[in-house]
């Protein structure tokens, strides 16, 4: 065990990926000598060489559309695009070949590949940094969305993703890059994907979220303990796509109530979709309306006022109170 | 890569004055574009440079003959079934038979191959059964997967998205140390797109073993090349990117088979990517849904019927002695035949299974997936619909 940061931790699940299947390369902007420009891949290209670890010229789409053909030709592609703003660049080869070439192809080609790229606001980036567009990705048949929230967790989501067949797009929440470290085992571990994770079990309400958003909503779930009495249930989701609908159905089923909060635009955002499975498999069981907690739906405001733009745990704990008591 | 040479030797075509088939003079840009000449092994009446003759023997060029032939004749019964209801939007390649069967016939099984979906000429070359191809163009999912023990990626139906991807298959060659080769096909039309610009620069900063050959066919579907650049020598993207570059007569076959040939060596021996602008003429419509009437003057399809490239090749096999009046009769009849038996067993092949789409998507089928499959096939139920 290690006390690591969540970039360190990412570190360590690429580099024994890399050390254990000689298949698994990177491909990305400025990630070799210069370990990519959050240091995520700090060290690789000197420990696995430039063959393996490969700077690329800058382009997001000629990063993701040669690594579609690496991956048909049965390398494991991990490729980094700077920020998710820049994926946007990608779009064409993500959605033209990168989702649908198994289904194309009708299996005889796969995908191994996992496009790693930071989003979300919060530290006090130029524009284009701060995007949260996971709901594209989720969006696109054939894809799966991954976003971890703590070091542990990012570590072994990584590593399981890269074993995985199917193209992944793994956001990391770049606020959480440095802003704790948390026990990381040194040996390999994996985390299914596709499995949400019951942070907190209880049983008044059902917190839902992903990311960065997790730590304002575990603060203000000890708030709720602590001043109000209130047990609230904390989900975090980790897998978007597809998502543990089950496991949020038996949640909401036990409480009855339920807030979900993410930083990306509220229309057609992950909320949207996560009240409309809630509405088929649990609405009997509701007692209040869901709420739901979002960034609004404006581009991502530069960084002198971006703190007001991000949900906070004070807001998070007015809306649980309040679907708490709504009747 | 070779230089035009100008000792032709003669041949019995007659005399009569052609136009130039490569528009080379025309181009009119300041710019010194590195004099990228077109070279032709093999011009309008037949007459060979015999210092750039591909080694081909008599037998393969034979069989690059018929495959021109049955590329011919494919194209014709395609039409001919969609005019009959009987096949979906198709792409004809009519006049292009030089341009896409020359450029994989320098190819091995190990080598990749990513088509346009023009190059059927080449698919069938590889591999593809034509009964398959017909599946494909006539809306079966099962047409587009290429079949077993073929290295081809199916063609991209968004114009230049294959052409990264193809990169991609190349720069994997170089990280698993293969000595092969990818042969990637793309038009006038998609030498615009951003991304095969992005593809030119990572093959060449990688050194993939990539053979472009930009089809230069004069018309993306209303939009013929002088509208579609302000520098009508494509080529010279690929010398942009640091690329050896060649444009090639696409009316060739010899010439595009050489260029091929050099290209792919060259990929195969560490050397790189290189840039064949290969020029030649959309005879025909851009599919079925076009009509070029509408956009195009029928006089200037007129010489390209001159510069046929069967007619070309054959001048040149009979003064080989490889082929007769009779040969050619015989050749004709039996891709006729073949075509004709591809085309019954197509209509004999099983039904679309409205029950396979949700099959092959993610490698285990998630359950929101397998809800929304439930549904669908309940939907089936309700129309009385099979399925498997």
């Amino acid at each position: 065990m290690s006390k690591l940061t969540m970039v360190e931790a990412l570190n360590l699940a690429m580099d024994q990926e890399m050390a254990r299947d000689e298949n698994v390369c990177m491909l990305g902007e400025d990630i070799g000598i210069n370990g990519g420009v959050f240091r995520t891949t700090k060290d690789l290209q000197k420990k696995h060489g430039e063959d393996r670890v490969m700077d690329t010229p800058l382009a997001e789409c000629g990063i993701v559309g040669a690594a579609i053909g690496m991956a048909i030709y049965g390398i494991r592609p991990v490729i980094e695009i700077q920020f998710s703003g820049f994926t946007m660049q990608a779009f064409d080869q993500i959605e033209q070949n990168m989702a649908r070439l198994r289904n194309r192809t009708q299996g005889k080609y796969t995908l191994p590949m996992v496009l790693r790229t930071p989003y979300g606001g919060g530290i006090r980036a130029v524009e284009h940094h701060s995007e949260s567009r996971e709901a594209y990705w989720a969006h696109t048949p054939g894809l799966k969305v991954v976003i971890p929230s703590s070091p542990r967790n990012a570590r072994a989501l990584l590593a399981a993703s890269i074993r995985e067949d199917d193209p992944i797009v793994f956001y990391e929440p770049k606020a959480v890059y440095r802003a704790f470290r948390e026990e990381v085992p040194d040996e390999p571990e994996l985390m299914e994907i596709g499995k949400a994770d019951i942070v907190r079990a209880g049983n008044d309400l059902t917190l839902i979220s992903y990311g960065a958003m997790m730590r304002p909503c575990k603060e203000a779930v000890e708030d709720l303990a602590e001043d109000h009495n209130i047990n609230v249930e904390l989900i975090d989701l980790l897998t978007i796509s597809p998502m543990d609908t089950e496991t949020l159905t038996r949640s909401v089923q036990k409480t009855g109530r339920c807030v979900i909060v993410h930083e990306g635009h509220r229309t057609c955002g992950i909320a949207s979709e996560i009240i409309a499975r809630l509405n088929e498999s649990a609405f009997e069981y509701l007692e209040a309306p869901i709420k739901r907690i979002t960034g609004f739906d404006i581009p991502f405001p530069y960084f002198q006022v971006e703190e007001h733009f991000l949900p906070e745990s004070e807001e998070i704990v007015n809306a649980i109170k309040e679907t708490r008591n709504w009747q | 890569m070779a230089s035009h040479h100008q000792d032709k030797t003669k041949s019995s075509a007659g005399d009569e004055v052609i136009p130039p088939s490569t528009p080379s003079e025309m181009n009119t840009s300041p710019i010194d574009l590195g004099h990228i000449e077109v070279m032709q092994i093999l011009n309008e009446h037949g007459e060979v440079d015999q210092g750039l003759e591909p080694s081909l023997s008599d037998e393969r060029l034979l069989e690059v003959y018929r495959a021109m032939i049955l590329a011919r004749t494919f194209d014709q019964r395609m039409l001919t079934m969609q005019r009959q209801g009987r096949m979906g939007t198709f792409a004809p390649n009519t006049g292009q038979e030089a341009c896409t069967v020359g450029q994989v016939v320098p190819l091995t099984k190990d080598d990749w191959y990513s088509p346009s979906y023009r190059s059927f000429g080449a698919q069938i070359m590889r591999g593809w059964p034509m009964e398959h191809l017909m599946r494909l163009w006539a809306g079966f999912h099962d047409g587009f997967p290429p079949p077993e023990n073929v290295n081809d990626l199916p063609f991209s139906i968004v114009i230049g998205s294959h052409v990264l991807p193809a990169v991609g298959l190349g720069m994997g060659m170089n990280y698993k140390k293969k000595n092969d080769c990818v042969v990637v096909n793309f038009g006038d039309g998609a030498s615009s797109q951003g991304a095969v610009s992005e593809a030119l620069n990572f093959a060449a900063v990688y050194k993939a073993p990539v053979v472009f050959v930009c089809e230069n066919n004069g018309w993306a579907i209303s939009t013929p090349t002088a509208k579609q650049t302000a520098n009508e020598v494509i080529a010279a993207r690929g010398v942009a990117y640091g690329i050896p570059s060649i444009r090639v007569d696409g009316n060739d076959i010899l010439a595009m088979v050489f260029a091929v040939d050099e290209a792919a060596k060259r990929a195969r021996n560490g050397d790189g990517p290189t840039f064949i602008e290969a020029i030649t003429y959309r005879m025909s419509l851009h599919t079925t849904a076009d009509d070029p009437t509408v956009y195009r003057d029928e006089q200037e399809v007129l010489p390209w019927g001159k510069r046929c490239p069967i007619t070309r090749f054959e001048i040149y096999l009979k003064n080989k002695n490889l082929l007769t009046n009779d040969s050619i009769q015989e050749i004709t009849e039996s891709c006729e035949q073949e075509v004709i038996a591809a085309r019954d067993k197509f209509y004999s092949m099983p039904s679309a299974n409205p029950g396979e789409i949700f099959d092959h998507l993610y490698e285990i089928m998630p359950e929101e997936l397998s809800r929304q499959r439930d549904e669908y096939r309940k939907r089936l139920d309700d129309k009385g619909v099979d399925y498997e």
